[in-house]
């Protein structure tokens, strides 16, 4: 053994150091993966590309918006808040696959602060997720969207669809700790899915039954992608209903509760892998 | 023996996974710097116990204390002393073997070049050194085995929990664990183990606690837990299986109990009192009899049948109303 032993942390100020020191080293090891696995990290990019691209080109040309407007100039927003919602997956991947491995365990009977295990990985994984966004803002311009009102409007916008991100990164934690094994992420993709198409992203709730529809509208990811649309200026589809007139208060509000619910029951289930 | 003598000390540990009882009253009391063997059949209670020890399991009753401090009250002084090998290799497949070094190393708050200096001392002891830029994932099972086992010693732990380090090596990776594990135990670690390989801890240990239905049922020395079944046992093995009814007959008129047989091996054995006039006895008698002995072997008993004694069933057999809960 070389060097001197470090000793535990005694005040809470020296513990909150430890706490963002450890959540930096996880952070770290995350970033370490993508570069040692460059190719993983390409195809993980390409695939939305490739979807946005499928949309605009093999479906898009018969695409009529409700409210007028370039079908591109639609779609993309709702392309940008899918994309966040999806990084649930990710982050279901990587909490399971630690938890099935023992390295969670391994972490836990370490003295580093416990919270780091989840400070580590939700940095990470909103990093990764701006990241992604910021090249799917680049595709979007290449394929014709673009934004209207300003680039204040458009940071906003861009905040909202982080928002979404970090709520439903908590949603990926919790059920990375409950199912602990990352052969479940099929199911948590028959989960998303449905959930991600189910919304405003391609078409408008007004073109589907009217169940359907409401369902729909009320789907939190369909808040965050009518808000972007307006702070964007791109054409939305204009329903008249309170779901689409509050779409700013929803998609701030959905992505809060969204957080309080998943994070208290992920420090929950957390605490339980003692029991 | 006071408790600050002890690395290891739990008294009455019980936990209960819904109607099955893990743990059933365990105490346990490992003197510093000893190898402590926790031998017994998987359910019996061994995981259950290394993870409570090692602050990740919290008990429904009793107490215990490591390097010293209460797993319960300072849970945080315990995992700064200790070292876990879990059952499943903790190690980041991704990561080089040195990059998992460093990590651990900073996850211990060494700083950034005393992590590093750790990691490259941890990869050459364990024999890594050329390995340590490639990734983990490509590492054979014994080479991970041994990374994960020096992620356990980042801080030169002062015990150190090994839950079944063995189990899924071959034999080369095997041997190689058993080095590093008396290598350390010779530098003065406390070494916790268990295992339910009997070779294992008549190897490892220098005192075995026999666990079974939650509970330590026997302890010792693997000589004690030998001499407790009492007798050496003779073994006729026969040439012709013909002959194996009529000389574990012979075996159990001059042992005075029923002889065991093996029909595979060609083989019956019976415990003896007397070694050397057991041993004319029986020799006499095969040739009386007209038996063709192909080998006569007089014994020690062995840990399995130590254990079968002690427990009424062997420590291979998993038991089916009560499986090792990993939670």
């Amino acid at each position: 053994m070389t060097g001197h032993v470090p000793s535990l942390p005694r005040t809470p100020a020296a513990r909150l150091r430890w706490a963002l020191a450890d959540g930096w080293t996880l952070t770290r090891r995350a970033l370490t993966h993508w570069a040692r696995q460059p190719a993983q990290v390409v195809v993980g990019l390409l695939f939305p590309i490739m979807i946005v691209l499928m949309f605009r080109y093999l479906f898009g040309g018969q695409m009529r918006v409700p409210g007028g407007g370039g079908y591109a100039e639609f779609l993309l927003p709702g392309m940008y808040a899918m994309t966040m919602a999806f990084g649930l997956e990710t982050t279901f991947a990587a909490v399971s696959g630690d938890a099935a491995k023992g390295v969670t365990d391994r972490f836990r009977s370490l003295p580093m602060a416990s919270s780091a295990v989840v400070t580590g990985r939700a940095a990470a994984d909103l990093l990764h997720s701006a990241l992604t966004l910021a090249l799917m803002l680049a595709c979007g311009l290449a394929v014709g969207w673009r934004w209207h009102d300003g680039t204040a409007r458009a940071l906003w916008a861009i905040a909202l669809l982080l928002l979404l991100r970090f709520a439903l990164l908590w949603a990926g934690i919790y059920l990375g700790l409950v199912a602990g094994d990352p052969q479940l992420l099929v199911a948590v993709q028959i989960l998303v899915w449905p959930v991600g198409f189910l919304s405003n992203v391609f078409a408008a709730p007004s073109t589907m039954p009217g169940w359907l529809g409401a369902i729909a509208e009320w789907n939190p990811l369909s808040a965050t992608v009518s808000a972007t649309r307006e702070l964007f200026g791109n054409p939305g589809w204009g329903g008249g209903s309170w779901a689409a007139r509050h779409s700013l208060l929803l998609a701030v509000l959905w992505p809060v509760l969204i957080t309080l619910v998943f994070f208290s029951l992920s420090v929950r289930r957390f605490r339980r892998l003692s029991r | 023996m006071t408790t600050t003598d002890l690395a290891v000390a739990a008294e009455g540990l019980r936990k209960r996974y819904g109607d099955t009882a893990a743990l059933d009253g365990l105490d346990l009391a490992v003197p510093a710097g000893a190898v402590r063997g926790l031998l017994g059949p998987n359910g019996a209670g061994k995981t259950t116990t290394v993870r409570i020890l090692t602050t990740l399991l919290r008990p429904d009753e009793g107490r215990a204390t490591v390097a010293g401090f209460d797993v319960l009250s300072r849970p945080a002084e315990v995992r700064h002393r200790i070292g876990l090998l879990g059952q499943r290799t903790a190690v980041d497949e991704i990561l080089s073997g040195r990059q998992n070094l460093e990590l651990f190393g900073r996850l211990h708050h060494l700083g950034a070049r005393a992590a590093r200096a750790r990691a490259a001392e941890l990869l050459d002891r364990f024999g890594l050194g050329d390995a340590g830029a490639k990734p983990v994932g490509r590492y054979s099972g014994g080479m991970r085995r041994r990374l994960d086992l020096a992620a356990a010693l980042i801080l030169a732990p002062a015990v150190l929990f090994l839950d079944e380090p063995t189990t899924g090596l071959d034999p080369r990776g095997r041997l190689e664990m058993w080095d590093a594990v008396r290598a350390l135990a010779r530098e003065g670690t406390t070494v916790l183990l268990t295992t339910h390989y009997l070779d294992e801890a008549d190897h490892l240990a220098d005192t075995i606690s026999v666990v079974d239905h939650g509970r330590v049922v026997a302890e010792g020395t693997p000589d004690e837990l030998k001499a407790r079944t009492g007798d050496d046992r003779i073994d006729v093995v026969v040439r012709d299986p013909a002959a194996l009814p009529a000389a574990a007959e012979l075996l159990s008129r001059v042992s005075g109990t029923t002889a065991e047989v093996d029909a595979d091996l060609r083989r019956a054995g019976a415990p003896v009192r007397d070694r050397a006039t057991a041993l004319t006895q029986v020799v006499r008698a095969l040739a009386d009899a007209g038996i063709d002995a192909e080998d006569i072997a007089l014994r020690r008993p062995t840990l399995d049948e130590v254990f079968l004694h002690l427990t009424g069933h062997r420590a291979g057999d998993a038991r089916h109303d009560e499986q090792e809960v990993p939670a």
